[in-house]
């Protein structure tokens, strides 16, 4: 694709300049979260950022431009280097992938460069191919619970229930069914917690980190008993991305059924998700 | 005595009258007359039921608003201690809003407007109340407390993040803070605080989870949704504004591609706010609100989202919230796009499916925290309701969804809910269409309900009235008696003899002259229904007039089990009512209808299970006698069909079946009263035995009958008058003489062991002092003698050897015979000496010409003894001139007659012996 516009100069009168040029960048910038810099100190060489992208054009040779507004119209192709792959725009917390444009203007040594820097958004184009949905049932019962401490404390229950699929678009809103078949315990609340995994790392050891970016409730107070209940989240446009794989960082989704029951029990079931776009 | 040998075969061609082919499929004297008659079954069909007049024509209210209409104490109440309530807070703004939306659906729909003023003044609470709020309410200084500093790092931060908790408000300063949030939402709209409005309205839209002072809650929805009214018409109006391209602005019903894409990515900008919100309720609500700018991103948008929506509140757990929500749903879906109708279905149906959760312990723990009892709890369910019925009903395209969910309320809902309202529901019922869901099926819900619950004190008899009109005009039987079966037991519980006899009386009339039962019977119903009728006499009357109609109309035999066990059980109604009281009359009828039923039952092939039928019956009505007759031909009769199905050799199953059915006979008979049934069918049943080769059961038979001869009494009741027995005995007697021929001798006993054993019966029988019937019966005995010395007997039996192959005309047993006879014959003369007397010489006459007869019929007359023997006799009868010369001159002219045929000429010689008397 090609990138393109613009650059618009105005001044009272003529300009004299040593030439102005465009850079495009794109890199990825990787962060370790506090908790593990100290365990991976070695790493913080390899967290340096990732250039994916890196050219310049000339646009204007040296010389003057006229008093008033000067629009210099400009037309950039996206090109990879080699066979590296243009990443979609994500801003995540330990993981971000940015694209700026940068106008610089030459000046002579009296004056200063001037420079001015844009981002723009790369998004991907939508993946060839059809997706397979990947529908998922689920049974939730205290037998199925990893990590209980007291499996006799807990009160009886059964909750089954289907995601339509775990490949999601990510236009598309998460969709699926949920049935409390039978609880002991009354149901306090029934939520879905989309969480973002960013992983960093390379040969040396990687971190990796989970931030709830939405959490949604589908069920409030003691829900009827087998009565199917509709999971349904829209994606928040700008927290998620396709999930993303590469050899020095990931980021993944993962949604959570949340359970909570009125003795304050905590039943959470996990799915990873794949997200593209179409 | 010397009989003559007989030529059976060749007197019998000679005898036969000109035979004449005769079909007897079609025709048969005896069979009873049917009539065909399809036609004029229909025509009593139509004139019983035009009988019932139609006056249906009450004025219509709408069912909905007289629920709440002025009557109601509460909002009295209320009215009088809250003057703001009777005046809600109505802007102009709003009013006017109400009027558009109300054209939209049409002007006949009752808008929210008007709702809502009724739930305000009706759904009050005095109790202490608590608000959440932001924004510049709260200026009031209430001191700030721990509780409500821990709220605040709950909750999410306003912007000004100055929301409070403030407790302790009446429920006047809480409905003004409320106005005051929609005063500051509108306040922050205009000051284009997008965020801040939204804000707000997640608050306000939170506080519909809080459930505490639940009887306010109705009242907290309605100016809860006032905001939210507000806030969905501020943002489709903003986004229309964006659409205004040049200076015009959209069509009322624009599509979505004439409006820009600012307008829509606003639009969409909206959604996915709103879709980010956490927690279930906020987000339904300010969703549900905005619903309308659907319109602006696809023209599919509504009709996506409502059924969304509607599966949504299915997570809401509290079952008022959710009724609420759905209420809300059903508000903005009837004002955005009244024509989709299924989400409104699927929002009730969802509703009755979570009903069941009002009885959970959830609930039932919050009632009891709130010190709120269920029937008031109930009432605040029903502004909803109305409402989301209210939507449903509306210009509903056929009426067969609006009965259906009628009938499915009244199933669902709690009784006393439906009894309570019950005036409203005979109404709906009554505007539902014809050709819907058939108007019984409600008619029968309600009553159901009824029959549970009690309706208002004073509607009761309105109710019963209102709906027995129509009850009463439903054509088909079936429909009706479902009906009626449940209304009966509403009418027993409230009212007195006389309802409940008017409508008994119309349940009898309707089920008894012309209506297939056969079709009512099998309804599960019906005999619980039967079992209403408390009083016995009036049930067996009508169990009288079920098995009527089941006899009159029930075209062929039938073995489905449960018409059999319904009838059995009216049948055993109706013989248990039989006491020592009842008439004959009385018991007659009711025999002749049991065996009636009896007779129309067949389980076709399976004789076994038709013979345990029996035996059920017979234990089951043991005391009316016709009954155990009609058994006991019932069984005979199915002995012999085993036969003819087997064509006579039975198998060795078949034969022990043929004994069961003899044994069920032997053991029956002797419980009957009446002598000569007994000895009827000890008779019959011995023939029956005897043609299924039983032969020892049919000397049983034949003994038994033996042996009860001699307590024939001799007065009989016949038709209520006491008749001389004689008659029939002789009847009798004959007729069991007859069947002696063929019954061959028990090996062990006698020659002849029966018929001598009935002779000295009847010899020792106290006969009548002036009766000539015991010689008359042994003149034919002596017909019988004569047939018994034949080579060939004139009859036999299939497949059993009698008498003739057995001795093969043993000299013995022709000695034996002669013996007999001649023992019969003295006494017979003996007899005839005695009546010399005077006032006896008629008969005298009578019977020697009859033993003069029975003498040329079957004597061999070229025995000299014999010959004069008739001479004699014929003399006698003349004697006195007591014969009949026509007789008498007809008599010889067939002795002359027969003369003339071959080895008959010694008839012309006796001819000739017989003078004939003149009169002078």
């Amino acid at each position: 694709e090609v990138l393109s516009g613009v650059v618009v100069i105005t001044s009272k009168d003529t300009v004299q300049h040593q030439g102005i040029s465009l850079t495009m960048e794109g890199s990825v910038n990787l962060q370790l979260s506090a908790k593990n810099v100290g365990v991976f100190e070695a790493f913080c060489n390899t967290a340096k950022p990732i250039q994916i992208i890196n050219s310049t054009i000339e646009m204007v040779k040296p010389g003057k431009l006229p008093s008033g507004k000067t629009e210099i119209p400009f037309e950039f192709p996206l090109q990879m280097k080699g066979n590296k792959v243009l990443y979609e725009t994500y801003h995540g917390v330990f993981v971000n992938i940015q694209y700026t444009l940068r106008c610089d203007m030459r000046r002579s040594l009296l004056a200063k460069d001037l420079t001015k820097t844009c981002e723009f958004i790369v998004h991907s184009l939508s993946q060839k191919g059809k997706l397979l949905p990947s529908p998922v049932d689920f049974t939730i019962t205290p037998e199925t619970l990893q990590n209980v401490k007291e499996r006799a404390s807990l009160p009886k229950f059964l909750i089954r229930g289907h995601l339509n699929s775990t490949n999601c678009v990510i236009t598309q809103p998460l969709t699926g069914e949920l049935v409390v078949e039978s609880a002991e315990a009354a149901v306090k609340s029934i939520e879905l917690q989309l969480v973002r995994v960013e992983t960093c790392g390379c040969a040396e050891g990687y971190a990796r980190d989970a931030t709830e970016i939405q959490n949604i409730q589908i069920a409030d107070g003691d829900v009827c008993r087998g009565l199917p209940i509709p999971i349904h989240m829209v994606f928040p446009r700008l927290f998620t991305c396709p999930t993303l794989e590469t050899t020095n960082f990931k980021v993944e989704f993962e949604v959570n059924i949340v359970v909570l029951l009125h003795d304050d029990h905590l039943i959470t079931e996990n799915f990873p998700l794949k997200l593209c776009r179409m | 005595m010397h009989a003559r040998a007989r030529n059976y075969v060749s007197e019998s061609e000679v005898c036969k009258l000109e035979s004449v082919p005769l079909d007897f499929g079609d025709y048969h004297p005896l069979k009873p007359i049917t009539v065909t008659e399809s036609k004029t079954k229909k025509m009593t069909r139509k004139g019983s039921t035009s009988s019932t007049s139609s006056s249906s024509s009450s004025s219509m209210m709408d069912p909905l608003s007289s629920v709440l209409d002025g009557t109601d104490p509460l909002s009295l109440f209320a009215a009088a201690a809250d003057p703001v309530t009777t005046a809600p807070p109505t802007d102009g703004a709003r009013r006017k809003r109400d009027k558009d939306e109300s054209s939209a659906v049409g002007s006949d729909f009752e808008p929210w407007s008007s709702k809502r003023g009724e739930i305000l003044a009706r759904y009050t609470t005095t109790e202490k109340l608590s608000i959440v709020s932001g924004g510049k309410a709260t200026t009031t200084g209430s001191a700030v407390s721990e509780k409500v500093r821990t709220r605040l790092e709950e909750l999410d931060d306003l912007e000004e993040g100055s929301q409070k908790e403030l407790l302790n408000l009446t429920q006047q300063d809480y409905m003004n803070r409320i106005e005051e949030l929609n005063q500051s939402l509108k306040d922050a709209w205009s000051s284009d605080q997008k965020v801040k409005a939204l804000k707000i309205v997640i608050q306000c839209s939170k506080l519909l989870s809080d459930t505490t002072v639940i009887q306010f809650y109705p009242s907290k929805f309605v100016l809860i949704t006032d905001i939210l009214d507000t806030f969905g018409k501020l943002v489709y109006e903003r986004i229309l504004s964006m659409c205004v391209d040049n200076r015009v602005s959209l069509p009322d019903n624009f599509s979505p591609e004439s409006v820009n894409d600012t307008a829509k990515e606003t639009c969409l900008n909206w959604f996915f706010k709103i879709a980010s919100i956490r927690e279930l309720i906020p987000r339904f609500y300010v969703e549900a609100a905005i619903l309308k700018c659907n319109k602006f991103l696809s023209k599919t948008g509504i009709s996506e989202c409502l059924p969304r929506l509607t599966s949504m509140i299915r997570g809401i757990g509290d079952p008022l919230v959710a009724v609420y929500a759905r209420a809300y749903l059903c508000r903005v879906g009837m004002e955005v796009a009244p024509q989709l109708k299924e989400s409104l279905n699927k929002n009730f149906f969802d509703f009755l499916l979570t009903f069941k959760q009002i009885h959970g312990d959830t609930v039932q723990n919050q009632l009891v925290v709130q010190c709120v009892e269920i029937p008031l709890y109930l009432t605040l369910y029903s502004p909803a309701i109305d409402w989301i019925l209210q939507c449903i009903a509306y210009h509903a395209p056929d009426c067969c969804d609006d009965a259906l969910l009628l009938n499915s309320v009244m199933s669902a809902f709690r009784a006393e809910f439906i009894a309570a309202r019950s005036m409203d529901f005979i109404a709906m019922i009554k505007e539902c269409d014809e050709s819907g869901f058939p108007k019984h099926l409600l008619f029968r819900s309600l009553g159901l309900n009824l029959a549970l619950a009690d309706p208002p004190e004073n509607d009761r008899l309105q109710i019963l009235n209102e709906a027995w009109k129509v009850i009463t005009k439903l054509k088909n039987p079936q429909d009706y008696i479902n009906c009626a079966e449940v209304w009966v037991e509403y009418t027993c519980r409230h009212f007195t003899k006389r309802e409940v006899n008017t409508v008994l009386a119309d349940v009898i009339k309707h089920m008894t002259p012309d209506r297939a039962f056969e079709d009512a019977y099998p309804q599960e119903k019906f005999l619980p229904f039967l079992d209403m009728f408390q009083k016995e006499s009036v049930r067996v009357e009508v169990c009288k007039c079920i098995m009527e109609s089941f006899i009159k109309h029930q075209q062929e035999s039938t073995k489905d089990p449960v018409i059999l066990n319904a009838l059995l059980h009216i049948c055993k109604t109706m013989h248990d009512s039989v006491n020592a009281l009842t008439l004959e009359d009385e018991k007659r009828m009711l025999a002749a209808l049991i065996n009636g039923f009896i007779k129309m039952v067949s389980f076709g092939r399976d004789f076994e299970q038709q013979l345990s039928f029996y035996v059920e019956a017979r234990s089951m009505f043991c005391n009316l006698e016709p009954v155990l007759v009609q058994l006991i031909h019932s069984v005979n009769q199915l002995a012999m069909e085993t036969r003819r199905v087997m064509k006579g050799n039975h198998s060795r199953k078949t034969a022990a079946f043929v004994r069961a059915c003899v044994a069920f006979c032997f053991i029956t008979i002797p419980s009957l009263s009446s002598i000569f049934t007994c000895l009827n069918l000890y008779l019959h049943s011995g023939q029956v035995a005897l043609a299924n080769q039983c032969l020892s059961q049919a000397d049983a038979f034949f003994k038994a009958a033996v042996s009860l001869v001699p307590e024939v009494p001799k007065m009989i009741s016949v038709d209520g008058k006491m008749r001389p027995s004689d008659a029939f005995l002789l009847e009798f007697l004959c007729n069991f003489f007859s069947t002696l021929l063929v019954v061959p001798d028990h090996p062990e006993q006698g020659v002849l062991f029966l018929v001598r054993g009935l002779l000295n019966v009847i010899q020792d029988y106290t006969w009548e002092d002036n009766s000539d019937d015991k010689i008359r019966i042994y003149t034919n005995v002596l017909h019988l003698l004569s047939a018994m010395t034949q080579e060939t007997f004139i009859y036999h039996v299939d497949k059993v050897d009698s008498n003739d192959t057995l001795y093969g005309g043993d000299s013995k047993f022709l000695a034996e015979i002669n013996k007999l006879s001649e023992t019969v014959v003295s006494q017979i003369l003996d007899h005839l000496k005695t009546l010399g007397k005077e006032e006896t010489l008629k008969r005298q006459s009578q019977l020697a010409h009859y033993f003069f007869n029975t003498i040329v019929a079957h004597g061999d007359l070229r025995n000299n003894r014999l010959n004069q023997l008739s001479v004699n006799l014929w003399n006698l009868a003349q004697k006195h001139g007591f014969a009949d010369t026509k007789t008498m001159v007809k008599t010889l002219e067939y002795i002359k007659r027969r003369s003339k045929q071959p080895d008959m000429s010694h008839f012309t010689d006796l001819a000739l012996r017989l003078p004939l008397q003149s009169r002078t």
